[in-house]
């Protein structure tokens, strides 16, 4: 279920280049799984702007986005205490319960699409999961958030395209000698298909977080539909989470 | 100024003897299939629902991107993507009748005359559907849709067709992308029309400047929000005084004084679009502020001021 709410910006800070962290305080009571989005109506701008959740609690969600555009650059620049018109809980988001206590995932995220493994690695690790998360960036001025994912206690390994920190390549660089039972990801496209590419090789089932250019972001306009091996769905109410086994990249 | 206080503002409309609570409906595309709003508030409230626009057989529809944000509205190029008229039946309407109690508008989009007359005939089959609106102009698809809605002779052929075929009172859905819409609209009511919709989205581009790429994948495709609210007052105006069917007036409402505007302009009920997208409470926010507005500018019965500004 999901609601609209007035959200109370407490925190909007830069965290790398062009990467943001915001935080909305506010109701957090129909956010129910990590990898689900919220929806952000900004002043002067007539579409909302859906923004994957970081992080929540009683008090507030977090947020990380990166400026690729007018809607973002503006939300850079908003100041504390400023409120905001948002939509909360929407979207699937990741299954948590795929895996046992002592199992092994891993999370492999790509630039703005490491935050929504955040919270989930968090809720794996309480469960008894063992996580390794593998971070994908361009560059070094790009990595954000290597070790907050190293404090809650993951096996954290970070990769850069230009080799500046950690391993020269792709995620799939530092997965394919991995062994693990089950991955969550999200990313850009290339990366997505890659990994499922991959891990589908190995034998080895997981979900997939996409994104897409949305209307609503609630399942009413068709704006973000894709086909699946099980017809087609809409990323923003029937995703963005999808099963490695429904996903398909031949289209 | 007002001098008598009104108590109780009556909202009630009708469209060919079937009486709405009140003339908002959402309007087919920005709705769904209706339940999904059902998340956000007691969707019996509304005047109607006007489905998610079906055809024959399943379409996908376009390829993503299919959305692009202009200043005070959106760019779509959805495409019809729907499953099917047999499916909207099996699948769909069991789970909008499980939260809606009223009749809907059945929207229906065809590729031929065939198409539109076989899909329509399913609907006209159905206790819960009040009204057809056959949707002669869709921009995001060749070979159909607004091909039906470019000329009179054309239009009135669909008309005609699904009007022999069916019962229920047919509407036509309109295009904007047209020279003169005043002689489509006769036309249709020549063919037997039992009412006219519009506007459809007008056609826009939007260029990423960025790269100087177009932003959507088809190109152009169809714009609505507050921006065509002024271009669908003005046709509903023209429209209104050219035939005697109801119309129903579409294009940019998100406020009460927008719903009032159109239904000066001449309609007799109005689709709310575009404003279902960016806020799910929109349409009934709507019905929630129409009673203050009627009693702030003294408006006993809705249904009264229908065209008045052709006589103001």
């Amino acid at each position: 279920m999901y609601k609209k709410g007035i959200y109370e910006i407490s925190e909007n800070v830069c965290i790398a280049d062009k990467v943001y962290r915001m935080r909305l305080d506010g109701f957090t009571g129909d956010i129910t799984a990590p990898g689900q989005f919220i929806n952000i109506q900004l002043p002067g701008f007539y579409l909302r702007r859906p923004i994957s959740v970081c992080d929540w609690d009683e008090k507030g969600v977090t947020i990380i986005y990166k400026v690729v555009g007018d809607g973002t650059e503006l939300m850079s620049g908003l100041e504390k205490s400023t409120k905001l018109d948002v939509l909360t809980g929407l979207g699937n988001g990741f299954d948590v319960g795929a895996l046992k206590s002592g199992q092994t995932a891993a999370v492999i995220g790509g630039g703005v699409g490491v935050p929504p493994l955040y919270a989930l690695t968090r809720k794996l690790l309480d469960r008894g999961v063992s996580v390794k998360a593998v971070l994908g960036f361009n560059e070094e001025s790009q990595i954000f958030y290597d070790r907050e994912f190293s404090e809650l206690g993951a096996e954290t390994i970070v990769t850069t395209v230009d080799g500046s920190r950690g391993i020269k390549g792709f995620v799939t660089d530092a997965l394919k000698d991995m062994s693990f039972d089950h991955y969550y990801c999200c990313g850009p496209m290339p990366m997505l298909k890659a990994v499922h590419g991959l891990c589908t090789d190995l034998g080895i089932e997981g979900e997939l977080s996409f994104e897409a250019r949305m209307g609503c972001g609630f399942g009413a306009c068709m704006g973000c539909s894709m086909e699946t091996r099980n017809g087609t769905r809409r990323i923003c109410k029937d995703g963005p989470v999808f099963r490695s086994e429904e996903v398909s990249f031949d289209a | 100024m007002p001098d008598t206080k009104i108590s109780c503002p009556d909202l009630r409309v009708e469209l060919s003897g079937w009486e709405l609570d009140n003339p908002v409906i959402p309007a087919s595309g920005t709705f769904g299939f209706g339940y999904e709003f059902a998340d956000f508030y007691d969707i019996n409230i509304l005047g109607s629902i006007a489905l998610k626009g079906t055809t024959r057989e399943a379409r996908y529809g376009n390829p993503l991107p299919r959305i692009a944000e202009c200043r005070e509205g959106i760019i779509n190029a959805i495409g019809l993507q729907n499953p099917g008229v047999e499916k909207v039946i099996e699948e769909e309407l069991p789970r909008l009748r499980q939260v809606y109690r009223k009749k809907s508008v059945a929207n229906v989009s065809g590729f031929s005359i065939d198409d539109y007359v076989y899909t329509a005939k399913r609907f006209d089959e159905l206790e819960d559907i009040g009204i057809l609106e056959i949707n002669i102009s869709c921009p995001n698809v060749h070979g159909g849709g607004m091909a039906f809605g470019q000329e009179p002779e054309a239009a009135a052929s669909v008309c005609a067709a699904v009007k022999a075929a069916c019962h229920k009172p047919v509407y036509m859905k309109l295009s904007p992308n047209v020279t003169d819409i005043v002689s489509i609209a006769r036309a249709c009511e020549d063919a037997g029309a039992d009412g006219i919709v519009l506007i459809n989205t007008l056609l826009g581009m939007r260029i990423d400047p960025r790269t100087g790429r177009k932003i959507v994948s088809t190109g152009a495709a169809g714009f609505s929000g507050p921006a065509v609210k002024p271009v669908a007052v003005r046709m509903v105006y023209q429209v209104y005084d050219a035939v005697k069917v109801p119309v129903i007036g579409v294009g940019g409402i998100e406020t009460a004084d927008d719903v009032l505007e159109m239904m000066y302009a001449g309609a007799a009920a109005v689709e709310v679009g575009a404003a279902n997208l960016i806020d799910p409470y929109a349409c009934k926010n709507i019905i929630e502020e129409l009673p203050r507005r009627m009693e702030a500018y003294g408006i006993a019965r809705l249904s009264d001021i229908i065209g008045r500004a052709h006589r103001a």
